[in-house]
């Protein structure tokens, strides 16, 4: 296979996991690099660079429309970023660190996880949230527009939270994902915040986790330019595409096939990396 | 004084242009990759790590002015990498002209963690 030929497989390729991620809310990332590894025998590292960049490329794009729709939160964010990059450190570390094939059990495990939590989608949480007062004083309230106006919220469970967004930043930068799915679950379900504002404003930080990671996977050889070049350009193609048609879609047929397909990668890639293939 | 709704449009403003850029630069050094080296065969499947002189982006700055593809892709990659790292030194700014020093310092934090990544890791 020339390059030409390999670089137009992972264009489109990434070009579906783009649009799929986008569809179901999961990310590109958790595709690509199932793709890469399983498909094309490209090693489990170099996956993990060119995923990292198209997430901060299609997390970047989305995030810009979101905050200007008013419902990320730019505070919670930062107050939460600190705990997600200093987890991406981590991650990245132990990326640099690890044999390849536990980073693939440990990805396969992740991907179940997605999965499941596409399977389910969305559960509310409990009504009003009650006063804290941690949450007061770090300012972490807001208001976003609904129906009928501008409805309060305030974060509850602080430190949770927190915990949960730094373990969320650990898979991010050790797998070279987004982990969007970990914290919008540390947002809404253990910070009792909106789905809506969890969801942006998980978009909003998961560019900068992704690039608390991204100078250690280039000095440490991650980032292929030849590789990441047709990732990059696909998954941002068709997230844009999978972001158009969201709007338009009844999403739950998409989410159940998109739920097999994610658990099937799944047991593909745990069996592949104990064996030793990956 | 900048409102939220400023800094907010600022944001979305700033990472549009940061994603864009780095897009158009990634295709530029493709198109220019795939032309000079398109016929040669990939080789992915066993990790040795790029060469050393796309790892530092000082090296990297230096042969994509020398012309050379994939160095011009990492450019690219670069400015991707770094559009989230000027969206939080923007943020620095925004919160110093609301007063809010608490926020201040939580995003100067947050800054130092992605330049030590960047210029230490």
């Amino acid at each position: 296979m020339t390059i030409s030929l390999f670089t137009a497989i992972v264009f489109a390729g990434s070009l579906l996991a783009g649009f799929l991620g986008a569809l179901t809310g999961l990310g590109g990332g958790v595709v690509v690099v199932p793709l890469l590894t399983l498909l094309l025998g490209v090693d489990i590292r170099y996956a993990m660079g060119a995923s990292l960049v198209s997430v901060i490329a299609t997390s970047s794009g989305a995030a810009a429309a979101y905050v200007r729709e008013g419902f990320s939160n730019i505070r919670i964010g930062m107050f939460l970023e600190i705990a997600t990059t200093l987890g991406a450190l981590v991650g990245a570390y132990l990326a640099t660190r690890l044999h390849g094939s536990t980073i693939g059990i440990v990805f396969g495990c992740v991907l179940l996880f997605s999965a499941y939590f596409s399977w389910h989608g969305h559960k509310q949480t409990g009504g009003e949230s009650t006063p804290d007062r941690l949450a007061h004083m770090l300012k972490l309230e807001g208001s976003y527009p609904a129906a009928g106006g501008q409805r309060e919220y305030r974060a509850r469970r602080v430190p949770l939270g927190f915990g949960m967004m730094f373990g969320a930043g650990t898979l991010s930068g050790l797998l070279g994902i987004g982990s969007g799915a970990m914290k919008v679950l540390a947002m809404d379900q253990a910070m009792g915040l909106p789905f809506k504002v969890s969801t942006t404003t998980s978009n909003f930080m998961i560019g900068v986790t992704a690039a608390a990671s991204a100078g250690i996977y280039l000095s440490r050889g991650f980032l292929e330019p030849g590789l990441a070049m047709p990732v990059m350009l696909g998954v941002l193609a068709g997230s844009l595409l999978g972001a158009r048609v969201l709007v338009k879609a009844q999403s739950r047929s998409i989410r159940i096939v998109f739920s097999l397909v994610i658990v099937a990668l799944a047991i593909e890639m745990i069996f592949n990396s104990v064996k030793g293939r990956l | 004084m900048i409102t939220d709704i400023q800094v907010e449009r600022s944001i979305s403003i700033l990472l549009i242009s940061g994603v864009l850029l780095a897009a158009v630069v990634v295709l530029l050094g493709g198109v220019l990759y795939l032309a000079h080296q398109g016929g040669q065969h990939p080789d992915y499947h066993v990790f040795r790590g790029v060469a050393a002189d796309l790892r530092s982006p000082t090296m990297v700055v230096r042969k994509a002015f020398a012309g050379r593809p994939d160095a011009i892709i990492q450019i690219g990659l670069l400015l991707l990498i770094l559009t989230p790292v000027a969206r939080v030194l923007f943020s620095i700014f925004a919160f110093l002209s609301e007063r809010d020093y608490m926020y201040v310092v939580m995003t100067v934090i947050v800054l130092a963690v992605l330049l030590y990544s960047l210029l230490e890791g």
